[in-house]
């Protein structure tokens, strides 16, 4: 595959484990650590306990000038991990990666950019950050303002600019650093439209020039549109890595449904009583739990309790894209029609949505407890899923694939 | 289920001439560390300029805004001598050496401006600056490091307004004044040394944000900057001792107005400074692994 068998990066067998406990919580605080600690001499210290998670397992590939490889998975299958372990942000617990060219990444545009120092401020401190030499950043400065038409505004503070102004800056910086590996995560590509369009051509162009790009996707159609290799993720395990087609194949085959305590809960208000969930299960009607949702599906969400519920319990159900828009927000007690609640019985609640109305992807679906006075409130998230257009009418498969947060098929007049 | 694949066609095979110019060794090596005090020097050779980029945007930004401006760092000392001024040179007598006392708590404020200046900015600076951190590798080091540097230039402003005392009380510079470059020389390492560990353990422990303005406080109380170590009660005079900070403030003292030198306490405050300059190395190095899964 390679050129007098010349590589750009070589990954041996990373592997990365986190302590799930320091994960959830944003920073611990010393009596933590001393509870912790008294805790960890008690108990016999053991490294693989139930407080932490392996995110990537042995994980190896070569990767050769001029490929561009895409790297597909769920979420939590490791693939933004991965990215951080090769950009050097943090380390691995085992292995060894070999990076043979200067790394550049779509996922830093605009880190350090502060408000408060001008344009021309911000393309110094940018370019250094990113590790580009003064000299470097002087020969280019022409370059970089053209590309980012900022011209009049170079010696105004940033925070004068408009979000597109200061977008246009921070790429135009990152571009003009010549990676020779360069790294590209789809959901940190934040943007509007004509921006996502400018970063896919410039992976375009850099892997026209015999680069090496590395895309993080969860769009299979940009992969199988830009890639020429693809490596599946799967519990931190890369588990294909062969052309983009039959990996992107593999990938819809393992998308099964998530596991029946496949969510996160948070706890928002509490309260002694609440049930709180045990199981959650998303299916197509009439269909077992591990075969794909199509479009002509129906979903049926069902949210089982560890104990009936308490007077005045009701729930809600949520969808939400990948960037966390919200779809729609859905409550039990909208619809007068719907079987009622009854306080000391109910265990387990189900909600069906059409699969039609949402487009081809991934979504998250949250499940949510309360009480009308807000004194108990908890939410199940990260509950994901995807939509397939695996079976079904053609013609109204095509509604699915249209860009769009809603797929809908409208009546239209004509006189 | 079919996925276009037309555009691949378009990208042209690896150029040769690009292939040949790739290295045959890699550039980067990833992998675990295994040892704890190995600083990569070259590396932080090669961010230099880093270094001096995140040093010149802490004071720019740090002066943006203000219309006082870089005033703020002569103002700062220069209204704590005259409070110190007022209250202990007035209602008690304090043994000076001679010195006259403002030029006296001068000289200890703006040293200790200093360092309290750069364990505060240094030890708050890893958790200010999370984007960077989580988004972009480079040398950690270099972000406490450059808070240091800032607080220094703060320093070299604030040290005009002491050449101007010392010109009006007719203060003249001795020999021993040779000595006071490598006295400034530990206090950065000092200050450089407290700001690692704060700075690291900041990132985990949050506890620190909230300790370091005390802590600086009841430090500056401990720190010979308001009276001489001479005039602590005898059975106190091993705080001063063991206080890096109250050495070189005495030390500085002495290079400026041509005092004796406490041999002994400089010796012992180097001793803890190269100390707790390695242990802070250690415990950065050792803890910078994880700064970007807990910050």
């Amino acid at each position: 595959m390679s050129s007098k068998g010349k590589q750009m990066i070589r990954a041996r067998g990373v592997s990365k484990r986190f302590r799930i406990g320091a994960r959830q919580e944003p920073y611990q605080t010393l009596r933590d650590a001393l509870v912790e600690m008294v805790r960890g001499v008690l108990r016999r210290r053991n490294g693989d306990d139930a407080t932490t998670l392996w995110a990537l397992t042995d994980v190896s590939f070569d990767v050769a000038p001029g490929e561009v490889v895409g790297v597909i998975g769920r979420n939590g299958a490791g693939k933004s991990t991965l990215l951080k372990i090769l950009t050097r942000i943090t380390e691995p617990t085992r292995g060894r990666v070999e990076l043979f060219g200067r790394v550049g990444s779509l996922l830093e545009v605009g880190t350090g950019f502060h408000g408060e120092l001008t344009g021309r401020e911000n393309i110094y401190l940018n370019g250094a950050i990113l590790g580009m030499r003064r000299r470097e950043i002087d020969r280019r400065f022409d370059e970089i303002v053209d590309f980012a038409e900022v011209e009049r505004f170079l010696d105004t503070p940033l925070k004068h600019y408009s979000s597109g102004m200061w977008m246009r800056l921070a790429f135009a910086v990152a571009a003009h650093m010549d990676p020779q590996i360069l790294l590209v995560d789809e959901v940190l590509a934040v943007g509007d439209a004509a921006f996502q369009q400018k970063c896919l051509r410039k992976m375009r162009n850099v892997a026209g020039e015999g680069r090496t790009v590395l895309f993080v996707s969860h769009n299979f159609e940009a992969v199988a549109s830009l890639c020429t290799r693809a490596i599946l993720l799967h519990h931190g395990r890369a588990v294909m890595d062969d052309l983009p087609q039959p990996t992107i194949e593999m990938a819809l085959s393992q998308y099964q449904m998530p596991g029946r305590d496949d969510f996160t809960l948070q706890v928002l208000r509490k309260d002694d009583v609440v049930p709180r969930p045990r199981a959650i299960e998303l299916r197509a009607a009439g269909m077992d739990a591990t075969s794909a949702i199509g479009y002509n599906d129906e979903i049926v969400a069902t949210l089982q309790l560890d104990a009936p519920i308490a007077e005045g319990h009701t729930f809600g159900f949520q969808i939400l894209t990948t960037g966390g828009v919200t779809i729609f927000n859905s409550f039990h007690r909208d619809r007068a029609e719907n079987p009622p609640l009854h306080p000391g019985r109910t265990t387990e609640v189900s909600v069906r949505v059409p699969a039609r109305l949402l487009p081809v992807g991934s979504y998250e679906a949250v499940f949510a407890c309360m009480k009308p006075n807000a004194e108990s409130f908890w939410m199940a998230r990260d509950i994901w899923f995807e939509v397939h257009d695996v079976k079904g009418d053609r013609n109204e498969g095509m509604t699915s694939k249209r860009p769009g947060l809603v797929s809908v098929v409208l009546p239209w007049d004509a006189r | 289920m079919k996925y276009p694949n037309k555009e691949l066609s378009a990208l042209p095979a690896a150029p040769l001439v690009f292939v040949e110019t790739l290295p045959d060794e890699p550039l980067v090596v990833i992998e675990p560390r295994t040892s704890w005090l190995a600083v990569d020097f070259a590396e932080l050779r090669q961010y230099r300029e880093l270094l001096y980029f995140l040093t010149w945007r802490d004071v720019k930004v740090h002066y943006r805004q203000a219309a006082l401006g870089v005033m703020w760092a002569v103002l700062q000392p220069l209204l704590l001598m005259a409070i110190f001024t007022i209250f202990y040179s007035r209602l008690a007598h304090v043994e000076t050496g001679g010195v006259p006392y403002p030029l006296f708590a001068y000289a200890g404020v703006v040293l200790w401006t200093f360092f309290a200046n750069a364990i505060t900015s240094s030890g708050n600076s890893l958790v200010n600056n999370v984007n960077l951190i989580t988004k972009v590798y480079f040398p950690r080091m270099l972000v406490p490091a450059a808070a240091v540097m800032a607080s220094l230039l703060h320093f070299a402003i604030a040290s005009v307004v002491l050449i101007g005392m010392m010109l009006y009380y007719r203060v003249a510079p001795t020999p021993r004044l040779l000595l006071l470059p490598p006295l400034v020389l530990v206090t950065v390492l000092f200050a450089t040394a407290v700001g690692l560990w704060t700075a690291a353990l900041n990132v985990k422990y949050r506890d620190v944000r909230l300790l370091l303005p005390f802590g600086v406080q009841v430090w500056l109380l401990a720190s010979s900057v308001i009276v001489p170590s001479s005039a602590v009660p005898r059975q106190w005079r091993w705080v001063p001792l063991l206080n890096p900070m109250s050495a070189y403030i005495e030390g500085f003292r002495a290079a400026l107005f041509g005092g004796p030198f406490d041999g002994p306490a400089l010796i012992i405050a180097t001793t803890i400074t190269a100390t707790t300059l390695l242990a802070g190395v250690a415990v950065f190095r050792t803890m910078e692994r994880s700064f970007a899964d807990v910050i």
